[in-house]
């Protein structure tokens, strides 16, 4: 009964699925509408099993629908590219999918159910799209699904604020998309992806193509300065579709531009490196200094997400570089770092945002400065919350240092650049990333510490719930695969050899198999550089828990509670614990002044006055101001002097449309 | 297999040697200190009275204080003293030298770090909160600094193996390299920066708006507090080793060397770790504190540095060869 080929029907059943869900969720009553989760998480399993199996099966699977454009179709197309990023999306919508059944049915339900299935088949739909018409048009019904799902709250203006936002970055990264093909399709316009893949361009057209794939998918994946959208839309958006939003959405946009720039594009320039590495790196300090600041639960963790963008955009970057200039096995590990860090974040930021979403729903706020504590109340997500956010600091043995660890090995080979500027940006790269580890872990230890750790600064957070067991199952199965990918590192980045030796051009930059134990990770070779996780894990839980043991043998395991010392002066109230605002403060005065020019202005009454103190921050987001609102405002001033042409009589409109028939008859003489 | 016991024992004697020579460490600078200031000051041995009289007490636990807050120290301790243990010190080459490189190492040592000023954090206090909010400002200079520093030797070693590194070194004619300079002054900066030395953090204060280090661990107390401060001896030693290792390498005895380089490898890194120590007692009886927000443009300072290092060595590449 299972033939060759299955994995592409079984992702066609998971699609049917999806849509079936999302037809069957306008008509469910509400307190059904807990079935579409089972319904996705069922399809999402169905698609794991088979992108599994055709990953290691190696298979290229090919199908041609008679649906879409008339004469073209619609081509579908399973390769080990889109098999990889199908596994990201899939095992996200599965967790989320989980959490999901333990949220209660609200009057909001019927606007988020539907929708929620459409935007995880949209997502899956697109990378199996093998022409442009099919991926342009699941690109867009995964834009619009999420949109929907972003203003689900539309009596918040906040959220009408993020979804128009949202909405206009989306249109105009479409259309930039749009280019993008339109450029690879060239003149004689073959849509279909094969065709592309033979047809040669000419250097400028590449670079037009290049351009506007970047200012597309990267636009949607929240690369700086196309993020603005991000920390508005993401935490407006419901929590498990947050998850999805910055874990899963935005690896959706990377496989456009690996799907583009190392598919479609042809032999690399060593030129198309720039953009990915200069952007690549702003992006990962330059969003975290805005994580860091940022006072709100989930935009700290949609800044963060344009970070790991960044680093993500960085791996590329490299890629393209050592690919150009024929270093294969640097391109190798460049690429894995990419696409392990797009792997990792997808499931810590998953996890990430879950767990702030069951914060949101235990006490009613995302503020920071009142939360506090919760590690007492909701001891499950909290330690769970401490896993991802450790992981996301890059630190051993969890998988984020895989990633962080591949991206250094690769840019240590950067002088062997042929160009000058790569050999220059190379140590620049290292620093910035070396500088945005160093944020990430302040950033998650100040969003850990006020929200879990310490004591609660309000009402809501002393009398918080722990989540349902379906909530805190979710955000646990992620955190266990935060620490397989750490421990199972090497592992992975084996089972990406096919991938690399497609992309990149390696072939076994990466071993694991003659290292030391099973599971090292080995960069170029075993003398050059080897990492090997479990080892490391091995001795620090050992020698962790011997040292516990014999001092609890040997010498006294008694404890004793008191009031806490605080230089002898404890104080009751929880407000005079450090505030996420006051831990930021040095972090502050150290990057703000440059960054965002932030500014404190103490008011302090003299001594003997009772009149209350004030003290305020101002921050200037110089990208928002520079790049959106002045230029909308310059086009919102001229549409507003063209807006006179609608006012005109009907002599002068004769009048128009004459001369510009007489225009457009001038052109044509002289041009044809 | 006797060469794999033989190495099994080997890396076993280095981890337990680091383990036990570290409270001796501090305890010489802080000899030297005293003598400076004309005080007696206590034996060098005196630290490791302190952690056997701090393990043998009750803990005293704030009402608020978690699990977290009870199995950090054994964590934050495991980690640094794996990260201590990796280091070549007496020899290279050991058994689970290769387990983790030398970008590994710098991030163990940042997972300590998060770990405590997370930990600093738990009981809700005032006190715990500047402290971990100021390290980690300190950290987010100084761990791209180390980082960096690291990469620059590892680049001109063509490794980031430590053990490697210190192999290359040793074979290199002895000359003065301008960016093996520069780096070498970023990482003494990162390690004063790290260990709460004078002039970023003064580890002999308490009850000061200044401290950093200290007022992380204020509410410890115990065998908890014991296991902080053998941390804390522990990164010390790990510091100035990697320091040696990475700048100051010569007669680190080869695994599979004679009783005699074995002696040798024991005595050099002894008489090293002994003149490391008397320098930063020296160091810190002829300084000052510095403010806490000028902290940062002396760890800039570090940055600046490495990444000239780093840039150097990227760039002179075609020179060297």
């Amino acid at each position: 009964m299972i033939g060759a080929g299955w994995q592409l029907q079984a992702l066609f059943v998971a699609l049917a699925i999806y849509a079936g869900a999302a037809l069957a969720a306008v008509f469910l009553p509400r307190r059904r509408l807990g079935l579409v989760y089972a319904a996705s998480a069922a399809a999402a399993s169905l698609a794991v099993v088979a992108e599994i199996s055709a990953f290691f099966g190696e298979v290229v699977l090919k199908e041609h629908l008679p649906v879409g454009l008339p004469g073209v179709g619609l081509h579908i197309r399973l390769d080990g590219l889109s098999a990889f990023f199908g596994f990201i999306v899939n095992v996200g919508v599965l967790m989320t999918s989980i959490y999901g059944a333990g949220i209660k049915r609200d009057d909001l339900s019927k606007r988020i159910e539907p929708l929620y299935p459409a935007f995880c088949g949209a997502m899956n739909a697109v990378l199996l799209a093998d022409d442009a018409y099919g991926f342009l048009f699941f690109w867009e019904l995964m834009s619009l699904s999420s949109w929907a799902l972003v203003v689900s709250r539309h009596d918040d203006p906040e959220s009408r604020k993020a979804g128009y936002v949202y909405l206009v970055m989306a249109a105009g990264g479409t259309m930039a998309l749009l280019f993008a093909f339109g450029g690879l399709a060239g003149a004689s316009g073959g849509y279909a992806f094969d065709t592309m893949r033979a047809s040669h361009l000419t250097p400028l057209v590449s670079a037009l193509v290049l351009g506007a794939a970047l200012i597309g998918a990267g636009s949607k994946a929240g690369i700086m300065p196309l993020h603005a959208w991000l920390p508005l839309a993401h935490p407006a958006a419901p929590s498990h579709v947050s998850a999805l939003m910055s874990g899963v959405m935005t690896k959706v946009a990377i496989y456009a531009l690996i799907r583009v720039v190392f598919d479609l594009l042809g032999d690399p320039q060593w030129w198309w490196s720039l953009p990915f590495i200069l952007l690549g790196a702003t992006s990962a300090v330059g969003a975290l200094l805005y994580a860091v600041q940022d006072q709100d639960l989930k935009r700290l963790l949609a800044y963060s997400t344009i970070e790991n963008v960044g680093i993500i955009f960085a791996g590329l970057g490299l890629a393209i570089a050592f690919k150009s200039s024929n270093i294969p096995p640097a391109a190798g590990i460049a690429l894995a770092a990419a696409l392990i860090h797009a792997l990792n974040h997808s499931w810590f930021k998953s996890l990430l945002f879950l767990g702030a979403g069951a914060v949101l729903h235990a006490t009613g706020t995302k503020q920071l400065d009142r939360l506090g504590g919760l590690i007492h109340r909701m001891p499950k997500t909290s330690a769970f919350w401490l896993i991802g956010a450790l992981a996301i600091s890059a630190l051993p043995p969890l998988n984020g240092f895989v990633s962080e660890w591949l991206l250094f090995q690769a840019v240590l080979t950067g002088p062997v650049f042929p160009e000058p500027i790569l050999q220059f940006l190379s140590p620049v790269l290292g620093a910035m990333l070396a500088l945005a580890a160093g944020l990430a872990a302040a950033c998650f230890v100040r969003a850990f510490g006020t929200v879990f750790l310490g004591r609660p600064r309000s009402p809501e957070a002393a009398t918080a719930h722990e989540a349902p067991f379906a909530q805190t199952l979710a955000i646990g199965l992620l955190a266990l695969l935060c620490i397989l990918g750490g421990l199972l590192g090497g592992l992975t980045a084996f089972a990406l050899n096919p991938l690399l030796v497609e992309y990149a051009g390696a072939a076994a930059a990466i071993n694991t198999q003659t290292g030391p134990t099973p599971f090292s990770l080995i960069a170029f070779d075993q003398g050059r550089a080897i990492y090997d996780a479990p080892t490391i894990a091995f001795f620090v839980a050992v020698s962790s828990f011997t040292t516990m043991a014999a001092i609890h043998l040997f010498a006294t395991k008694k404890t004793r509670r008191s009031p806490a010392w605080d230089c002898g002066f404890p104080d009751p109230s929880p407000a005079t614990q450090y505030t996420a605002s006051s831990y930021s403060q040095p972090l502050r005065r150290v990057y703000g002044g440059v960054v965002y020019s932030a500014t404190e202005t103490v008011d302090m009454p003299p001594p003997g006055s009772l009149r209350e103190g004030h003290f305020r921050i101002r921050f200037s987001d110089y990208l928002w101001r520079f790049l959106y609102v002045m230029p909308a405002n310059a086009l919102w001033a001229i549409s507003e002097r063209f807006d006179l042409i609608h006012y005109l009589t009907i002599r002068r409109y004769l009048v128009l449309m004459f001369s510009t028939l007489i225009v457009l008859l001038v052109i044509t003489a002289t041009f044809m | 297999m006797p060469a794999t016991i033989q190495s099994f024992v080997a890396q076993g004697a280095q981890m337990f040697f680091v383990l036990a020579i570290a409270p001796a460490v501090t305890g010489i600078t802080r000899k030297v200190k005293a003598r400076l200031m004309r005080r007696r000051g206590p034996s060098i041995f005196q630290p490791y009275r302190d952690l056997l009289k701090l393990v043998r007490k009750d803990s005293v636990l704030a009402p608020n204080a978690t699990w977290f807050f009870r199995s950090a120290p054994y964590m934050i301790f495991a980690f640094t003293w794996v990260a201590a243990a990796l280091v070549p010190t007496l020899a290279s080459g050991l058994m689970f030298n290769w387990a983790a490189d030398v970008v590994a190492l710098v991030a163990l040592i940042g997972a300590a770090r998060a770990l405590l000023a997370l930990a600093a954090m738990d009981a809700g206090t005032a006190f715990g909160g500047i402290g971990s909010s100021r390290e980690m400002m300190i950290a987010s200079l100084a761990e791209p600094a180390s980082l960096l520093v690291a990469l620059t030797i590892a680049f001109a070693a063509g490794t980031t193996r430590l053990p490697e590194v210190a192999q290359f070194l040793i074979a290199q004619p002895l000359e003065i390299r301008v960016s093996f300079a520069l780096a070498f002054v970023a990482l003494v900066i990162v390690a004063l920066a790290e260990n709460a030395r004078i002039p970023v953090d003064n580890p002999a204060t308490h009850l000061e708006l200044t401290m950093v280090h200290e007022a992380m661990v204020l509410e410890y107390s115990g065998r908890h507090l014991a296991m902080i401060e053998a941390a804390g001896h522990l990164k010390l030693t790990l510091y100035i080793s990697l320091i040696i290792c990475l700048f100051l390498p010569f007669g680190m005895a080869p695994f599979d060397g004679t009783a005699g380089a074995w002696a040798i490898g024991i005595g050099s890194y002894l008489a090293k770790l002994g003149l490391a120590a008397v320098a930063l007692g020296v160091w810190e009886v002829s300084i000052a504190k510095m403010r806490v927000f000028r902290v940062s443009e002396f760890l800039g300072g570090a940055f600046t540095f490495a990444f000239l290092a780093i840039l150097l060595e990227f760039l002179s590449r075609e020179v060297q060869r």
